[in-house]
Formats: structure tokens, sequence, C-alpha cells
């Protein structure tokens, strides 16, 4: 699923598109604490936080996340929301609690590996 | 070094939230230069913890970072207030965060359990009173 299918699903509002709508997301990754996030969040994950800072941007960007989800209705502040829209960084938001979001990720991530299984 | 690429950044010690600047400039230019995702990955996680530790610990820095074929080797120079014990600082947990910073998120102690992890070799000069320097090498 890449994250340009994953925002196509509505299950949380889009705040920044990101550069690079076609990156495959690999897995789920929970995690509100930054300095655990970067050295643990896996490449390509939708990591799902409810930590909303200019820092959450910082360290999604370098840790190379594919995108952001907000959860239990944290928001970036306009400043933020607009370096993320200028950094190409892609960020959804919802009111949904942190393990529902990862759960429904999870769930969309391992129907399309089984549906593609079942073609070959 | 003939095919060396050298990078200097001043790191502000007062603006936390523009910190990372400097780590995301290098990942950048890294990516450009057509180096590796892993080597990049890594690069990235390493500086960007010693820049925040830079701006939360020492109030700013320099970072200097050099390219070669072979390796990317990162500076970090502060003339912060020191690290008294590096070894009880180097473990995982340990951390002297004051609360705002750790309500940002940051303040785990991951950072320079981190920087040891993603990188090949990590050397840590300090002194109390006078400033730390950290050296980081990548190899590509
Ligand atoms: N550049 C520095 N100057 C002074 N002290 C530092 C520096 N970097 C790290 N430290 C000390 O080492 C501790 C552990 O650092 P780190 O593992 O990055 O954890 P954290 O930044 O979350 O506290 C810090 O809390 C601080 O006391
Ligand atoms: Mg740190």
């Amino acid at each position: 699923m890449t994250v340009k299918e994953l925002m196509d699903r509505n299950l949380a509002e889009v705040v920044s598109a990101g550069e690079d709508p076609d990156r495959e997301i690999t897995k789920v990754f929970c995690c509100d604490l930054l300095s655990i996030a970067m050295g643990r969040a896996p490449a390509g994950c939708a990591w799902v936080t409810v930590m909303a800072n200019m820092n959450t941007l910082a360290v999604a960007s370098l840790a190379d996340a594919a995108c952001i989800i907000l959860a239990e209705g944290a928001r970036l502040d306009e400043n933020a929301a607009e370096k993320a829209k200028t950094q190409g960084i892609a960020v959804l938001a919802s009111e949904q609690p942190v393990f529902d979001l990862a759960l429904a990720i999870y769930e969309l991530l391992k129907k399309e590996k089984q549906e593609k299984e079942g073609m070959v | 070094m003939e095919d060396a690429i050298v990078l200097s950044y001043a790191i502000s010690g007062e603006d936390f939230t523009r910190a990372g600047e400097a780590s995301s400039d290098v990942k950048k230019k890294l990516k450009q230069m057509g180096v590796s995702p892993e080597a990049v990955r890594k690069v990235a996680i390493a500086m960007y913890e010693g820049e925040i530790n830079m701006v939360i610990h020492a109030n700013g820095g320099e970072i200097t970072v050099t390219i070669t074929p072979e390796e990317i080797c990162m500076v970090l120079d502060d003339v912060g207030p020191g690290i008294p014990d590096v070894d009880l600082a180097m473990q995982a947990g340990y951390s002297t965060a004051p609360d705002e910073i750790r309500s940002l998120g940051f303040g785990a102690g991951m950072g320079l359990p981190n920087m040891k992890k993603y990188t090949d070799s990590m050397e840590i000069d300090t002194r109390i009173g006078e400033g730390t320097k950290i050296t980081m090498v990548v190899k590509i």
C-alpha cells in the first residue's frame, strides 16, 4: 500500500500530502518518545503518534518514515503544518486512538499481502 | 584529500524547533550524491541526535561533515559544560534533560546509544567546563 492509497482510504484527514505519494508503506510503528522513534522506526513505516510538533517532522524525515499519522486529535500548529508541506512530509490526522489507527493500517497491509500471495 | 567534500554548520543553541536543519541538509545532499539509502539513514539519525544534544545540553556549537568516496565523517564541536561521566551518559535511558524538553518527546536518554548504534566508529572527547567534541564515522 502506498501513502496515496492510505490517504484515499479516508482513515484519517490529510494534513500534508508529502513529496512521494507512491512510497510503499512497509510497516506500522507506534511511539511517542522521539529518541526511541529515531532509533527504532523502520524505514518506510507509517508512524502513529500523539506527539505533534516540529521535532516529530524532523524525526520522521531523518528516520525515513513513509508518513506520520497523528492520533487522538493531536494536531500540528500552523507553522509545523506549513513546514510539513514545504518539506514534503506526508502527515495524516485523526481523532482515533493510536491502537485503532495502527490496527486499521496493519489490517490493510495484511489484506494486501494476502491478496498478492493469492495471485501467484 | 582530493575527493573530499566538506560541509560546515553553525548550530544555534537558542531555537529548539530549528534543531535538525543541519542534519536534514546533510541528508538531502547525500541523497543527491547517490549515497546508499542505508548509509544516508545512519548519518541522518546519528547526526540529528548529536545536533539535538548540542542544542539541549550545550547551547549550540559547530558541525563539520567530511564526505569521501569511502566514508562520511561527522565532527560535532561545542563549548558546553562537558560530560562528567561518559560511561554513564552512554547508558540507554540516562538523561539530564529538563522537563520542558521531555514534554516535547526528547530526553529518553537514547541519543548517545543511537549515535553509537548507527555509526561504525564514535569517539567522545569532553572536558568539564570547556566542551565536548564527538567524532563519528559511517562507512559507505
Ligand atoms: N554535547 C553534550 N554536552 C553536554 N552534555 C551532553 C552532551 N550530549 C549528551 N550529554 C549528556 O549525556 C546525557 C545522555 O545523552 P542522550 O543519550 O542523548 O540522552 P538525552 O539527550 O535524551 O538526555 C544527556 O542527558 C546529557 O547529560
Ligand atoms: Mg539526546
